[in-house]
């Protein structure tokens, strides 16, 4: 074993800059030997550059240091709802760095590209059969950026059919994840939000009275955030296009589904998924993600640059979309991350990825039946890919909130479930297992959460005061907020400003 | 639990209260109630208009922030705001440990005082609290 | 068929037997799976599917293998560059990126076991501001382009304008990414050749540092015009060259945004890449994605332990979760293990590292740019100083010496004859950086001299 950094160590107040030593280097340049050239005229150069200075060892033991205070999907359980934290396989990791795809140059020709171009033109149509959406880009970065992709999509096709001055709402459901309505926002349209039915899907009556000729687009998470299916969607969408709008799926929880239903049949005309939830690409602490939008016939000629297409030789080429609402960035998307999701797609291949909604499902309903009566279920039906208890007995009975359930479960070596979301519930505790934890792990989840129910009641104080096993315990997140300290400074600054 | 409510406020459903100017009867102070501070939290921004932008009655006119939520201000009445709390500029925590005095946020020159009438009284106002804890 | 036809354990990614599956099953009381999807409209449910059969990991591996074997080798000579430059990364950087508490870690939401992420963030954030003379930074965005976008769009807010200049050359795709952005936004996007075009509707001038064709841009004055109109200037610098050219901060930039791909590792045929952003601190409030903040433990002193610092995401009521429609930006998985790879790459190099490394680029490109000027038939049009891009200018149209050089393995700069600058016209575009191999640049002269004499 290793030794650990010394328990008290206050190993975050130095930053790099306050290790190592000034003249220290990491890595060593090359001389130039050959003719000089001279600089450009001073008034374009930089004349002072403070960086940190170590020596490669010591750079490595930070870094080092710095991952041991992290936690990963490796590390163990991570039933983070919503973000389908599933096992990330090494085998992805070795495709993505093979040389001829990591160095492929963007500007290449497609000609010296076609390994990584037939590549991602067969995950494009295996995408398409799984979403029943026929047409396909894979240019989005993340999910938001597919759900930007999608709407403006929609207000381009609106426009194009003289319909687009009228239609500036989009309605979003109350239970929906902060990024649609934000999307919905920056494409220019203004939110009208649908409130949940007692039964967890979609108030139907405020859908049939809101949509009106002022409709653009109504934006659904399928199955919803509570975990549940959207019952009847498929009513919903016929209504929805009878009123001359559009219906857009956010696919985050396509894990639930994937393999036994399709947002194309089911009436959507374009969905956005997430392959770093659905497809195992590693989330990397907060991205590279990638955000594929897949749409119908009709909107296909509005997709984002560029798009993928196999010519008549059989070659495939990235061509622009007729009416293209143009590039989402400079190049063709976070292509290293979607050659993992093509492994992942070959890996499992159809009956695994049923074999994959099918064990996430069983998954949650498990920690659901375990669970029962120790929570409270807002919605005590069963799930799909997730279940969201609240935490109001807890609050109500012995002072505790989801905010201390959840520190707390860090104690018990596990990472927390998503809290306070969705929206809708109070002192929401949104948990999913995902089909790559074994029972034994959620069943000491679900352990761990009975221990700490149990503990509420006898010692609260250990909730309100956890962690107590962590590297370091609850952060003053309202300083930070209050006096915004963003990047490091030289101690005689840092004293200047105090 | 129990929330301070002066008597010798006016408050809003949006839990801002007003203050009237004895010396100038068409001024009023304006801030964010005991109730609303504790539900926002510690509060550690807020967004204000400047000194002589306009207000117009039941319109936001401002943001108070916490680390994890935002609050829309919205204007009791329409005036032309004449001063701001710069003190909440360096301390926004004022809002929270002084809400009816160090913390109030802004002053407002009233267009039609009239629409003070329409504002609730501190019996009114502790109602309304009695309901929301429900 | 909804199980795969291998008994007990279906398949490496999922642990769960057939054993398991029947004891949760019987507790979670359904007679199968399938009843756990009857909420699914039946008229739907399993239809066909056309996927291609799955493989194990030693076929995938053969496959792919022979896939990756099909683009052009590293090994090829390649003078491309126009947005993406091949560097000397730091080998320890993708020793130290692939630790799996960094690589599979999701979104810092729980501070306490997240400060890896939170406190590279942070290092992250203060290199960007050293890099680009800035006073904050946040963690990374997608890409130069939307982050470009973005930077427009804040622009846009603080000014309460409705267009946006950039200034040519630019890169046409970063224009096109502000292009799409803008139209959600309802801002009118003009490409201008001069700052004299600017007027007082434009919130901002944006301009590449080194511009599209390789020159070194003096911001001053750019920034003095901006600034004149009542305008930001946004400067889309290449954080390598900043190794060497002077911060645009210190030059009246507002805000920065860069690529950062290129220091972090390979070019992946373009992503995942890493958009930098960074401002003056008085636009702090309007900044897109997520920002560290450094802060301390709630521990009371009673304790008897001093509070120790960390780090969290702060300023958090400006971003999507909170703020919804209202939200600075939609943004909200942005590339966060490349901006890990970028700071470990720049900080390996440190301050002399850095620039050495961008003065070694500068020597060599204006090295391989002289002997290519000194073959017959051929010129480098001067555009004034420059970094590692310069056009050329052969005995042939633009497109015809490209092929010539592809018929002799070598990928020749991208072909930028079209352009309006007349410094362009029958042009090629060939960068030459720090990590170009000596024997690609020989043969690019022996090739290029070759082609001359036959012409």
């Amino acid at each position: 074993m290793s030794a650990q950094p010394l328990a008290n160590e206050d190993f975050g107040a130095r930053l790099s800059w306050d290790r190592g030593a000034s003249g220290r280097r990491a890595v060593d340049v090359p001389t130039w030997r050959g003719d000089e050239t001279p600089l450009p005229d001073s008034r374009l150069l930089r004349n002072s550059l403070s960086l940190p200075e170590l020596s490669q060892g010591e750079l490595a033991r930070y870094y080092t240091s710095l991952s041991r205070r992290n936690y990963g999907i490796d590390s163990g359980a991570y039933p983070l709802g919503s973000c389908t934290m599933k096992y990330n396989p090494k085998l992805n990791e070795l495709i993505a760095s093979l040389p001829g795809f990591a160095e492929a140059h963007p500007q290449a020709g497609a000609e010296d590209a076609q390994g990584t171009l037939r590549t991602l033109f067969e995950l494009r149509q295996g995408l398409a059969e799984l979403t029943g959406l026929p047409a396909v880009s894979l240019a989005p970065a993340a999910g938001a950026q597919g759900e930007l992709a999608g709407v403006l999509m929609i207000s381009a096709a609106l426009d194009a059919r003289g319909d687009g001055a009228p239609r500036r709402r989009v309605l979003v459901p109350d239970s929906a994840h902060g990024t649609n309505p934000a999307t919905a926002a920056m494409a220019g349209y203004t939110v009208t939000q649908i409130p949940t039915a007692a039964d967890g899907s979609l108030d139907r009556r405020t859908i049939e009275r809101e949509l009106d000729e002022t409709v653009a687009a109504v934006m659904v998470t399928v199955p919803n955030t509570l975990g549940l299916w959207e019952r009847g969607i498929e009513q919903v969408a016929k209504r929805i296009h009878e009123a001359g709008a559009y219906l857009y799926a956010d696919g985050a929880n396509l894990n639930a589904i994937v393999g036994r239903v399709r947002y194309g049949d089911l009436g959507f005309d374009v969905a956005h998924l997430n392959l770093h939830k659905s497809f195992s690409t590693p989330h990397g602490g907060g991205g590279p993600g990638a955000g594929p939008v897949c749409c119908s016939e009709e909107l296909a000629p509005y997709l984002p640059t560029p798009v993928l297409e196999e010519d008549e030789y059989g070659d495939v080429r990235l061509v622009a979309p007729e009416h293209s609402i143009g590039r989402l960035q400079q190049f063709h998307g976070n292509v290293g991350v979607l050659l993992r999701a093509y492994a992942y797609m070959r890996s499992l291949g159809l009956d695994g990825l049923r074999a994959v909604s099918g064990q996430a499902v069983l998954n949650a309903n498990y920690l659901r039946c375990l669970l029962h009566g120790h929570y409270d279920l807002p919605y005590d039906r069963p799930v799909l890919h997730e279940v969201v208890f609240s935490g109001s007995r807890q609050r109500r009975q012995h002072g505790v909130r989801t905010y201390d359930i959840a520190k707390r479960l860090i104690d018990h070596g596990v990472h927390p479930p998503t809290v306070y979301f969705p929206l809708i519930v109070e002192e929401a505790l949104m948990i999913e297992p995902t089909e790559t934890e074994p029972p034994e792990t959620i069943e000491a989840l679900a352990d761990a959460l009975i221990a700490i129910a149990e503990e509420a009641a006898v010692d609260p104080d250990a909730l309100r005061g956890a962690p107590w096993s962590a590297p370091i315990g609850r952060l003053d997140e309202t300083t930070a907020a209050r006096r915004p300290l963003l990047r490091w400074q030289a101690p005689a600054q840092a004293a200047a400003d105090q | 639990m129990s929330y301070e409510t002066p008597e010798h406020l006016l408050y809003t459903t949006d839990h801002e209260w007003l203050q009237r100017d004895d010396e100038r009867p068409d001024e009023v102070t304006i801030g964010i109630t005991d109730f609303a501070q504790e539900q926002v939290g510690d509060v550690v921004y807020l967004e204000l208009p400047a000194a002589g932008s306009a207000l117009t009655a039941g319109e936001p006119f401002g943001e108070i922030e916490s680390a994890k939520t935002v609050a829309e201000l919205f204007a009791p009445i329409g005036g032309e705001l004449i001063a701001v709390n710069a003190e909440l500029e360096e301390r926004p925590e004022l809002v929270n440990e002084s809400p009816y005095d160090d913390g109030w946020i802004v002053r407002v020159r009233m267009s039609r005082p009239a629409e003070l009438d329409g504002l609730l009284n501190v019996h009114a106002y502790r109602e309304l609290i009695v309901e929301d804890e429900r | 068929m909804t199980t795969p036809s291998r008994s007990g354990s279906p398949h490496p990614y999922i642990p769960a037997t057939e054993a398991d599956r029947e004891l949760m099953l019987a507790r979670v009381g359904v007679a199968d799976l399938e009843s756990l999807f009857a909420d699914l409209p039946a008229a739907w449910r399993d239809p066909e599917i056309d996927l291609p059969a799955a493989l194990t990991e030693p076929e995938l591996i053969a496959l792919l293998t022979q896939r990756a074997a099909a683009n052009v080798q590293p090994s090829t000579p390649s003078f491309l560059g126009a947005g993406a430059y091949r560097r000397s990364v730091p080998s320890i950087v993708s020793y130290l990126t692939s630790r799996s508490e960094f690589a599979t870690a999701y979104t810092p939401y729980q501070p306490e076991i997240s400060q890896g992420t939170l406190q590279s963030g942070f290092e992250y954030q203060s290199v960007v501001c050293e890099l680009t003379g800035m006073d904050v930074s946040n963690t990374g965005l997608y890409d130069v382009g939307s982050a470009t976008a973005e930077a427009c769009l804040l622009a846009a807010r603080v000014t309460k304008r409705r267009a946006v200049a950039l200034l040519e050359p630019i890169h046409p795709h970063t224009a096109d990414v502000v292009r799409t952005y803008a139209r959600g936004a309802e801002l009118r996007v003009d490409q201008i050749d001069s700052p004299v075009a600017m007027h007082e509707a434009h919130a901002c001038l944006v301009v590449q540092q080194p511009d599209y064709l390789g020159a070194i841009v003096d911001l001053e004055p750019l920034a003095e015009a901006a600034h004149a109109q009542g305008a930001l200037l946004v400067a889309v610098a290449d954080p390598f060259a900043l190794g060497l050219l002077r911060p645009p901060g210190d030059a009246g930039a507002d805000i920065v945004t860069g690529e950062g791909r290129d220091l972090a590792g390979s070019p992946a045929y373009g992503g995942p890449s890493l958009g930098l952003f960074a401002a003056r601190s008085q636009f702090l409030r309007q900044m897109p994605g997520r920002i560290v903040g450094r802060t301390h433990e709630l521990r009371s002193p009673a304790d008897g332990v001093d509070p120790r610092t960390g780090y969290v995401l702060t300023l958090q009521a400006r971003e999507q979760f909170i703020r919804r429609e209202r939200a600075t930006s939609n943004v909200s998985t942005a590339q966060s293990l490349v901006a890990l790879a970028f700071t470990i790459a720049v900080q390996a190099l440190g301050p002399q590292g850095l620039r050495e490394s961008a003065e070694l680029c500068y020597q060599r490109a204006h090295d391989a740019a002289r002997r290519i000027a000194a073959l017959p038939g051929y010129e480098a049009p001067d555009r004034g100083p420059w970094f590692q891009e310069f056009l050329v200018r052969g005995p042939m149209p633009a497109p015809q010496l490209a092929f010539q050089l592809a018929l002799r393995g070598i990928a020749a700069g991208l072909d930028v004859s079209s352009r309006a600058e007349p410094e362009a016209r029958d042009a090629l575009l060939f960068a030459v950086t720090e990590a170009t191999p000596d024997a690609h640049i020989d043969d690019l002269v022996r090739a290029l001299s070759d082609i001359g004499d036959r012409a």
